[in-house]
């Protein structure tokens, strides 16, 4: 199987029909608690064949609910691997981002790398682990952090959620579920560990455009609603 | 946030963020590459009208490190000695496009001036006016006692900062010497109090400013009482500003070895603060006079530590105050 090949279905813009949904303003469920922890587990068994172990393997979650996923990837890849030693980091991008100047300021994160790596992360195989898979920027941004930080062996990209509408070249390797979307909808990840309540993405049709502009601001750092991709 | 122009009235919230902020700077500034792209193709102006070298030097570092363009600007050598106004120049810096400017002034309230007569439409950053405020100062200030005091980084200061969020509560600060002429004293002293700390102003009688009892501080004019009685977790001496002092130093105190004796710190009173307390200057400091070149060179001084934290607070500062939708003061110039 060749992870990489599974693209979102369509890029088109209107790939769902809006009459197969009866409430266009409330909020679906797509992928269950249960659904996410198969996601998960499928995604650390495809990373560990497509890099045959998990030699120099370093997840770097992006901030918010990144670094959570990168968590419990880490976790299922020690009981794959048991070489594997279950470290994670976290990897701002805030001050990489593109949009600086079109959206209200964002506070400024954090970039924590695992104390064993002595702060490089040179001929590492890294894995950047993100909530939704939208735009493409903010993983553009991710690689342009990742530069300053050092020159890894290999860069790969695993996502929860791949909902389509790529502004840049650019695609994850490692993707839990592809998810037909319009850009209007708005795609959530809500995880146990960050949002409370139970694990659930959800999708809900955005009552105005400016759903995406509106809710980044200088208090709630970052991502998560809206696939945080823009 | 738009300017940066004083300490009294900026919110808890804002000057947590801000603290944040710079805590993340810091840790880039420990890498190899220590240069962010954040702020490119915007332009950061340093507009002094005061001789410094720390506070313009960490200015111009921290806007380098963000990637902004910076312009120098000293009054020197400038239209300034041609008699150029402050407003004049302001024009010019809004016709070339200055996105920031970072300003110091010997006159009090000359930032606030810049910031709201409608000159420019630029963010300013107050880097010190006349003895009034100097807001990066405190913030660095209270940046450095947060690492130290509450995010235990360690004597070297290099452990992990651990005190993001937090705020200064109980801590005491006793800020001692030249308060009468200070911009340090009246920034670190409305901050401090936003943030939580208990402030005691220790300074002789001639060099307290008239109106002090409505500051949010304790008034003192024996450093030893002080020291030994009211055990502060932070001692920063303030620099004797001889300059400002019209008649020399005699107008204020007899002598300067009468005020060192008095009010000057060194290794006998550092003896008598709590083991965890440490020893602020904001520089440039006078060796021999308001602080000994053994408390200075003392383990527990932070005084070198300050000028470092002073670059990350000087970025954090910058990011917090381009970033951010800006469109009109854009288009305005364009239309230039």
């Amino acid at each position: 199987m060749n992870p990489g090949s599974r693209m979102p279905e369509s890029s088109a813009p209107l790939s769902t029909d809006p009459s197969t949904d009866p409430s266009i303003a409330a909020a679906r469920t797509v992928l269950g608690e249960a659904d996410i922890a198969r996601a998960l587990t499928r995604i650390a068994h495809e990373i560990v064949e497509r890099n045959k172990g998990a030699a120099d393997l370093l997840l770097l979650g992006i901030p918010t609910r990144g670094v959570q996923l990168a968590r419990r990837l880490a976790e299922r890849l020690t009981q794959i691997e048991p070489a594997f030693d279950g470290e994670y980091g976290t990897l701002d991008v805030t001050m990489y981002r593109d949009d600086l100047r079109r959206q209200p300021t964002r506070a400024v994160g954090q970039t924590v790398l695992p104390g064993s790596l002595d702060g490089t992360i040179d001929d590492k195989v890294v894995v950047l682990v993100d909530d939704v898979l939208f735009s493409g920027r903010t993983i553009r941004a991710a690689l342009d952090a990742l530069n300053d930080l050092g020159r890894p062996r290999v860069v790969q990209l695993a996502a929860l959620v791949d909902r389509g509408h790529r502004e840049l070249p650019i695609r994850a390797d490692y993707v839990g579920k592809n998810l037909p979307t319009s850009r209007s909808e708005r795609v959530r990840v809500r995880l146990a560990d960050v949002d409370g309540g139970v694990d659930a993405v959800v999708i809900s049709a955005a009552s105005t455009t400016q759903a995406s502009t509106t809710q980044p601001s200088m208090t709630q750092p970052s991502a998560g609603e809206n696939g945080g991709a823009r | 946030m738009k300017h940066l122009l004083t300490t009294q009235g900026l919110s808890k919230d804002d000057a947590i963020l801000l603290l944040d902020t710079s805590a993340q700077m810091a840790t880039t500034q420990s890498r190899e590459n220590k240069k962010l792209p954040t702020l490119r193709g915007r332009t950061v102006v340093n507009l002094f009208y005061e001789d410094s070298t720390r506070t313009r030097i960490s200015f111009e570092t921290a806007a380098k490190r963000l990637s902004a363009d910076v312009i120098n600007f000293s009054a020197k050598g400038s239209s300034v000695s041609k008699g150029e106004s402050l407003k004049d120049t302001a024009l010019t810096l809004h016709a070339m496009g200055a996105d920031a400017v970072v300003v110091r002034h010997s006159a009090s309230g000359a930032a606030h001036q810049l910031a709201h007569a409608g000159w420019l439409d630029a963010g300013v950053l107050n880097a010190g006016d006349g003895m009034h405020q100097h807001p990066t100062q405190a913030l660095l200030d209270a940046f450095t006692i947060r690492r130290h005091l509450v995010g235990n980084v360690g004597e070297d200061g290099r452990g992990t900062d651990t005190s993001a969020g937090a705020d200064l509560s109980g801590l005491r600060v006793a800020i001692v010497g030249d308060v009468l002429h200070s911009r340090v004293a009246r920034s670190n002293v409305y901050l401090l109090r936003t943030l939580g700390a208990e402030v005691t102003l220790v300074a002789p009688p001639t060099l307290v400013p008239v109106g002090v009892e409505t500051w949010p501080c304790r008034v003192s004019y024996h450093l030893d009482e002080t020291l030994e009685q009211w055990q502060p977790d932070a001692v920063m001496m303030l620099r004797v500003q001889r300059e400002r002092m019209s008649g020399g130093s005699g107008s204020f105190f007899p002598s300067p070895m009468e005020y060192s004796r008095k009010f000057g710190f060194d290794a006998r009173r550092l003896a008598v603060l709590p083991d965890h307390s440490i020893v602020m200057h904001p520089g440039p400091m006078n060796r021999g006079l308001e602080i000994s070149a053994a408390a200075a060179d003392h383990p527990r001084s932070v005084i070198v530590e300050q000028v470092a934290n002073g670059v990350a607070v000087r970025m954090a500062a910058l990011y917090l105050l381009l970033s951010g939708t800006d469109e009109t003061s854009t288009d305005e110039r364009n239309t230039l």
